[in-house]
């Protein structure tokens, strides 16, 4: 009865994820000539670029995580602490960005950050700065739209787990004697863990693959693995070549998460096993 | 189509007699009847209208919009073909499509360098020229898979407040200028990912003379000194330009104060109150051309239609819409356009001696390499 329910969604899944996968590993693997051949690989060696793509990539879906946790943890906090219907309110606020465009919120960006953008010259009309600061087309522009964009996919999930601990944890620490700091980092932080670490990992693999933002307000800098692969199809229609970087992506992923779920013991946090 | 009424039919049928399927069993058969019936109704409603107007597909920006109105719009009206006009053309979509056996596009806009990429790798049908009549295009704006649509150049572009209006003295006149960040201070912007056009101008700013340019390109050596020029430059470069739209709006926001790019995105961009001008002076002259899918689900109309927009009397109006130069010779001879505009396109015979024609030959042979290391100094 239970394999009969769910025999449309693991043929599903095999249909949609196996095969595509599968399918990609294959490609990558055929050469110019449509024969076997390891060259989309070799190239990768022979040329630079392709190491340094995949270092930014990893670097900007780092660091962009590392901006959502700063700024979402208070703000998740902040909600969770809130009466629940305040909260539904200003959840409100973190979602209707969620609910925009992608598009049309980093053009949005763009728009505020450039040169003569509104930031800048509101800046400058108020005497902050004389020049315009390069905001856009670089790194900061990249991760102010990309942790702007991916900050709900961290909140959503941190605000769950700290609306499930009680808060009667927090006043039974107080009244054995803890003071609210060491309160915090003793129980509601542990707790509160498993919250952050499941949204950061979200944030991270969904930044791996990122497109657009980057290649907005990057400036054509910030070369990302999902722009190689765009200019590898563009330019000389090359499937296999594009094949390999997504298959080197994949598993250059597969290790980190699996190097991280080794020191963060990410089982226990993930699916609650001790 | 049998199928298909039938279905409707058994449907009516367990309608008509009332509430049985409303209850148990039978409302899973009534479900999967309508789905059944829905995606018969589905599929034959797209293969109906797939026979009927043929999908042309363009650019964004103002270049597609000046093709609707001198081109597309009118051709459409007098040869009787209905079109549906898409946007976000591009060789590497039409060859997916080719591949996965999916076609669904009749007309492609492509460079000619796409252009003669794709059709190597076997994306593209052979035109017809029983149909199309190129007897008065200009020679080498037409190949077997791809016909001339405009003539532009890529150019240098600048903000003219601050380097002054183009011809003046002291403005920027050659890719050395471009190059030089002393005499001419401020940011620049460059192409992004694609090397069509990106290694020629630092060549001409290195010194090399226009003619011999391909002749040096022509070695890894020499595409190596292309690229140190290109990375000398690298700091002044504040944004690499990913489309026509994108220069346009570099212009306009006066986010950089000199650019590469395409001629005609300028002028529009001018149009539109930007401080912009450019040079003609060392350009690189090329063409932008019609290619046909592999395929096309409707080849037989679209090659008429093909033929219908290549008539000299639609390319006449394209001046007044964007100032790309016509591909038929005739269009400059019936053109009602003022004497000016004639003379600020780029294949007027003013200007086409003062620029570097693009050499096909050259990237058919060495493109794959020239990206490569051009994609090395973009990752840098």
């Amino acid at each position: 009865m239970l394999l009969g329910l769910a025999t449309p969604s693991i043929l599903t899944i095999i249909a949609i994820i196996m095969i595509p996968l599968g399918w990609l590993f294959y490609l990558s693997f055929i050469g110019k000539g449509g024969e076997f051949s390891l060259e989309n690989y070799q190239r990768m060696i022979e040329y630079k670029s392709y190491f340094r793509v995949y270092i930014i990539t990893f670097e900007v879906s780092i660091l962009t995580t590392l901006v959502c946790i700063l700024i979402g943890y208070p703000l998740a906090y902040f909600l969770s602490q809130l009466p629940q219907r305040f909260a539904g309110f200003f959840m409100l606020t973190v979602l209707l960005p969620f609910w925009t465009s992608l598009l049309v919120r980093t053009y949005a960006w763009l728009v505020l950050l450039q040169k003569k953008g509104l930031l800048n010259e509101f800046a400058m009309q108020i005497g902050l700065w004389e020049t315009p600061i390069k905001l856009v087309h670089n790194m900061t522009g990249t991760l102010i739209g990309m942790a702007h964009i991916m900050l709900p996919f961290l909140v959503l999930p941190l605000y769950g787990a700290m609306r499930r601990i009680e808060p009667e944890m927090m006043q039974a620490a107080a009244n054995l004697g803890a003071k609210p700091v060491h309160a915090f980092w003793k129980i509601f932080f542990p707790m509160s863990l498993p919250g952050m670490v499941a949204g950061s990992l979200i944030v991270f693999v969904l930044c791996l693959g990122f497109y657009v933002t980057p290649a907005v307000l990057g400036g054509g800098r910030v070369v990302m693995v999902a722009t190689q692969i765009t200019a590898i199809l563009e330019n000389q229609f090359n499937w296999g070549a594009a094949s390999a970087l997504g298959v080197v992506l994949l598993l250059a992923t597969l290790v980190i998460l699996f190097i991280a779920g080794r020191i963060l013991k990410l089982d226990n946090v993930l699916f609650g096993r001790s | 189509m049998s199928i298909h009424t039938f279905h409707i039919q058994r449907l009516q049928r367990n309608e008509e007699t009332g509430s049985i399927y409303l209850k148990g069993k039978n409302n899973m058969k009534i479900i999967k009847r309508t789905a059944v019936a829905l995606a018969t109704t589905i599929f034959f409603a797209t293969v109906a209208s797939a026979a009927d107007p043929i999908t042309v597909v363009s650019w964004g920006g103002s270049y597609g919009k000046a093709q609707d109105s001198a081109l597309f719009n009118d051709a459409s009206k007098n040869s009787g073909i209905a079109i549906n006009r898409e946007s976000g053309a591009s060789m590497s979509k039409a060859c997916l499509q080719v591949e996965s056996g999916a076609v669904t596009w009749d007309l492609v806009v492509t460079g000619s360098g796409s252009g003669a990429a794709a059709a190597a790798k076997g994306c593209l049908e052979k035109i017809d020229y029983g149909v199309v009549d190129v007897s008065d295009f200009y020679p080498n704006l037409y190949t077997d898979y791809c016909v001339g649509s405009d003539v532009f150049a890529t150019v240098m572009a600048w903000n003219t407040d601050k380097y002054g209006e183009p011809g003046t003295p002291g403005a920027p006149n050659s890719w050395a200028d471009f190059w030089d960040v002393k005499k001419f201070p401020g940011t620049r912007a460059y192409r992004a990912n694609n090397v069509d056009g990106a290694l020629e101008p630092a060549l001409m700013a290195d010194g090399v003379p226009p003619e011999k340019v391909y002749e040096v390109l022509a070695t890894r050596a020499g595409k190596e000194r292309a690229i140190r020029k290109i990375r000398e430059l690298k700091p002044h470069i504040s944004v690499f330009w990913g489309s026509g739209a994108q220069q346009a709006q570099l212009m306009k926001d006066a986010e950089v104060d000199m650019t590469t790019g395409w001629n005609g995105r300028f002028d529009n961009a001018k149009k539109d109150g930007a401080k912009v001008g450019y040079t003609f002076n060392q350009a690189l002259l090329d063409y932008d051309c019609f290619a046909m899918p592999k395929g096309a689900p409707n080849k037989t109309t679209a090659m008429k239609f093909l033929a219908e927009v290549s008539k000299p009397e639609y390319q006449a109006n394209l001046p007044f819409y964007i100032t790309y130069g016509p591909t038929n010779k005739k269009a400059y001879e019936i053109t009602t356009a003022p004497k000016a505009l004639i003379e600020s396109l780029p294949s007027h015979p003013k200007n086409v001696p003062l620029m570097l024609p693009v050499s096909l030959d050259f990237y058919a042979k060495n493109r794959t390499e020239a990206i490569e290391l051009y994609m090395e100094l973009m990752s840098e």
